[in-house]
């Protein structure tokens, strides 16, 4: 086949290429290997300050207008010898799910294991467009940048939440916050950008530099989750990209497109924040849900389980995450007769997340399950997804939805969906650890980080359920304000302490990613006997990947195949005439 | 859990409450069923040395059975919301007690039309914050907000709707029970947002009638 021959063509004519100096190796590197590392210290390093921003808003909750231990170095007017005002209480959660969002689930589920992975899955030496790949991490770190850059100016960071609803976010005098939600429009519409064009390259590369046998039905899950992630990003992302622009024009130009004065609609912007906005919480969960495919497969030594039905209820939750947008603006005073189409669509989409869960379940059935580190954080994301995806069935029923809209019963379904798929990112960084940095993260720590992380998780997010019910507004800063909240008083300060231990966990996992970094034990090839092609490559892969160019037999899943006497079958591995014949 | 839902004084609150109770116990049932079964697997199936995994690649029947029993529940909860959502927000009822209410940052503005039953005329009488309304009466709210996006919600009526500027929202409700409830706004709404409350008064009749008398009468003259 000729892409053969140009494939190992490309490699050949790597292997001549000279040593690269530091800078072209560790900063602007076009390979990209490197541009994920890239991406997922950024994306750690955002979490530590998302995390941080959390507590501080935890603690606001359980113990209302007192000052916070360690902060009373902050100047008035953003605190108060420690003690949080409402207007920085806004700005702190509006900047934790900006940053949790946009800085640290995207960037390392979809930019460092995207750009880490799907070369190597796919078996092909490098992306479509490397040089677009490096621009895309530095027009990235820029928008990072930017956002943290609105600590520092008069007036504090955006304070509209991260949904910031116009008109509360269309004119300054409404927050108070001026130059704070420009740079935060700003932020945004370059991360738009930086994903633009890594969904480009993704898109790019998965359709043409697939290896010779890489037939789309052969490709990993986690390939076929980014592959449609980066669709959807394709297509969301300049809806919101417009929608800023708007905002950013009303404030500073003086239009009206979502201020009723001059004409214009405020739930226009809702409309076309939530277009984008649902298809973009799939692509949060979508790469999460490929990589936990991949690692319960893995670990239960077994094939997934219904590998066309994983993949089609992907495409099938790709397709009708564009027509739910609606169940977002349930009480927003969109006509009801909407509302209810809607609510018809939402009940649909469960479906195939439901399957998917089944899915999960049918593979551990009869399997041979070994509980190493990322085994226990898939598992963990599944049990987190079981819990967010039933919470989710509350607020599609329209009726319900009025009682529990806006409450904390909202709070804590995003968290098990969205901050749940922390345990997927865990579960990867522990999985892939080996292949990334050619050393092996501690694995008695890992199990540790697991238990309690696993334990304050819920600990932090269930009893939010409880405060829904009892009808805890969310956004609020200070909860005892409200008599019909008092009694409830106790369950956030139980949330705040399991927060706290929550984020004390995660210094464990820093430790051990740092210590590993440089003194883990080194890593061999195939460490957890995998079958997928990064693990045919060497640890660390080198610059163009693979030795030679790697040629595909079959799928990605084939643990435990009769057809040879160990219980993994690499997709690679040539059997032989007769025993491909055999596996038809 | 449902015990911490806040007292019900509304007339159709008992038929959100009940599609709540059908969700969690249906939920319920599922999540106890899917952690029993995952919790099992992996006790009997976890690597015991010497065995090996089954091979099979899943099961089309299955396959089939978990998505049409989800497909159909939902579809059937869908239908049985969506006549409680067309009585909540698309069927007012027609009633006599009408009132204006009008968010700001931060306040609730509320107006009573005044003898003439008329808004916008001389007669009306302003306050901030507190709704007085007699019990069983539907009461009509013509919703609206000077600036941003507020919500009006109130937790033991089971009632929640945006207030958006620049258009006028009507929602209804009739109260069941006299006391007085809390009235938050639920959507962020600027630095003042916590703590934007106010109170239903709800009143017997002859209370309310004595309250109009000192408070509605004397002031529209």
């Amino acid at each position: 086949m000729s892409d053969t021959v140009a494939a190992e063509a490309a490699l050949a004519a790597h292997a001549h290429h000279g040593e690269l100096g530091f800078l072209r190796t560790y900063m602007f590197s076009t390979d990209h290997k490197m541009i994920g590392r890239q991406f997922l210290f950024l994306g750690l390093f955002m979490l530590l300050i998302g995390g941080t921003l959390a507590m501080m808003v935890r603690w606001e909750l359980a113990w209302p207008e007192t000052a916070v231990p360690g902060f009373n170095w902050i100047p008035e007017p953003y605190m108060y010898e420690g003690i949080i005002p409402p207007q920085t209480y806004n700005a702190l959660f509006t900047m934790h799910a900006t940053l949790m969002i946009f800085f640290v689930v995207m960037p390392i589920m979809v930019g460092a294991f995207g750009n880490f992975l799907i070369p190597l899955m796919i078996g092909t030496r490098d992306m479509a467009f490397p040089k677009l790949n490096m621009l895309s991490f530095w027009v990235g770190l820029v928008a990072g940048v930017v956002m943290l850059s609105s600590f520092l100016v008069p007036g504090g960071p955006a304070a509209a939440g991260w949904t910031s609803y116009a008109p509360l976010s269309a004119r300054p005098q409404y927050t108070g916050v001026d130059w704070g939600q420009d740079l935060w429009i700003l932020s945004l519409i370059i991360l738009g950008a930086s994903s633009l064009m890594g969904s480009i390259n993704y898109i790019t590369t998965i359709v043409n530099m697939r290896a010779p046998g890489m037939t789309y039905f052969r490709m990993p899950l986690t390939v076929w989750s980014l592959f449609i992630t980066a669709i959807l990003l394709l297509l969301a992302l300049p809806v919101l990209t417009a929608a800023l622009a708007m905002l950013l024009f009303d404030r500073a130009f003086g239009t009206s497109f979502f201020l009723p004065e001059g004409g214009g609609e405020p739930l226009l912007w809702q409309h076309m924040f939530w277009f984008f906005g649902h298809p973009e919480v799939y692509v949060l969960v979508l790469p999460a849900m490929g990589v936990t495919s991949d690692i319960l497969s893995t670990f239960s030594r077994k094939p997934i389980f219904g590998y066309h039905a994983m993949a089609f209820s992907m495409i099938a939750i790709a397709f009708l995450s564009w027509i739910v947008w609606g169940h977002h603006m349930f009480v927003s005073g969109m006509n009801p007769l909407l509302g209810t189409a809607f609510m018809m669509t939402t009940m649909v989409i469960a479906v195939p997340s439901a399957i998917k869960t089944f899915n999960w379940l049918g593979t551990l059935w009869g399997g041979n399950i070994r509980f190493a580190s990322p085994m226990l954080f898939a598992l963990g994301f599944v049990s987190n997804f079981i819990i967010g995806g039933l919470s989710g069935i509350f607020m599609a029923s329209t009726p319900v939805d009025i009682f529990i809209h806006d409450t904390y019963y909202i709070v804590a379904h995003f968290h098990y969906v969205v901050a749940g798929i922390i345990f997927a990112l865990f579960a990867a960084v522990y999985y892939w650890f080996p292949k990334m940095f050619g050393r092996k993260m501690n694995e008695g720590l890992g199990k540790i980080h697991f238990v309690l992380t696993y334990i304050f998780f819920n600990g932090a997010f269930f009893p939010m359920h409880f405060l829904g019910v009892a009808g805890h507004m969310r956004r609020i800063y200070n909860p005892t304000q409200y008599e019909f909240l008092l009694p409830m008083q106790h369950w956030n300060v139980f949330i705040t302490v399991s927060a706290f231990l929550l984020g004390a966990s995660q210094f464990i996992f820093l430790y051990n990613f740092i210590v590993s970094l440089f003194a883990g034990k080194k890593a061999e090839r195939n460490p957890w006997q995998a079958n997928t092609l990064e693990w045919s490559a060497p640890t660390p892969p080198p610059h163009g990947n693979f030795e030679v160019q790697p040629v595909v037999y079959r799928g990605p899943y084939e643990y435990s195949s009769p057809e040879v006497e160990e219980d993994w079958l690499p997709q690679d591995r040539n059997l032989g005439t007769a025993a491909a014949a055999r596996a038809h | 859990m449902l015990q911490w839902l806040p007292e019900d004084v509304s007339t159709f609150g008992q038929e959100i409450d009940s599609l709540f109770y059908l969700i969690y116990y249906i939920t319920a049932v599922t999540f106890i069923l899917v952690t029993v079964l995952m919790v099992v697997f992996l006790i009997k199936y976890r690597d015991q040395g010497g065995r090996r995994a089954t091979y099979s690649h899943g099961n089309t029947t299955l396959e089939i059975i978990w998505t049409i029993i989800p497909a159909a529940i939902l579809i059937v909860l869908a239908f049985m919301s969506a006549s409680t959502w067309a009585k909540v927000k698309r069927h007012a009822p027609d009633s006599d007690f009408e009132l204006q209410v009008t968010a700001k940052q931060f306040n609730w503005e509320v107006v009573y039309p005044g003898a003439d039953r008329k808004f916008d005329t001389p007669d009306d009488v302003k306050f901030d914050n507190d709704l007085h309304v007699p019990v069983n009466k539907v009461v009509r709210v013509y919703l609206g907000s000077k600036d941003v996006i507020h919500s009006f919600y109130l937790p033991n009526l089971r009632l929640r709707q945006d207030a958006v500027p620049g258009r006028t929202i009507l929602v209804w409700f009739e109260a069941t029970k006299p006391g007085k409830y809390e009235l938050p706004c639920s959507q962020l709404c600027g630095f003042g947002h916590s703590g934007m409350k106010g109170w239903l008064y709800v009143h017997t009749p002859e209370e309310y009638t004595k309250w109009a008398q000192e408070n509605l009468a004397a002031k529209s003259q």
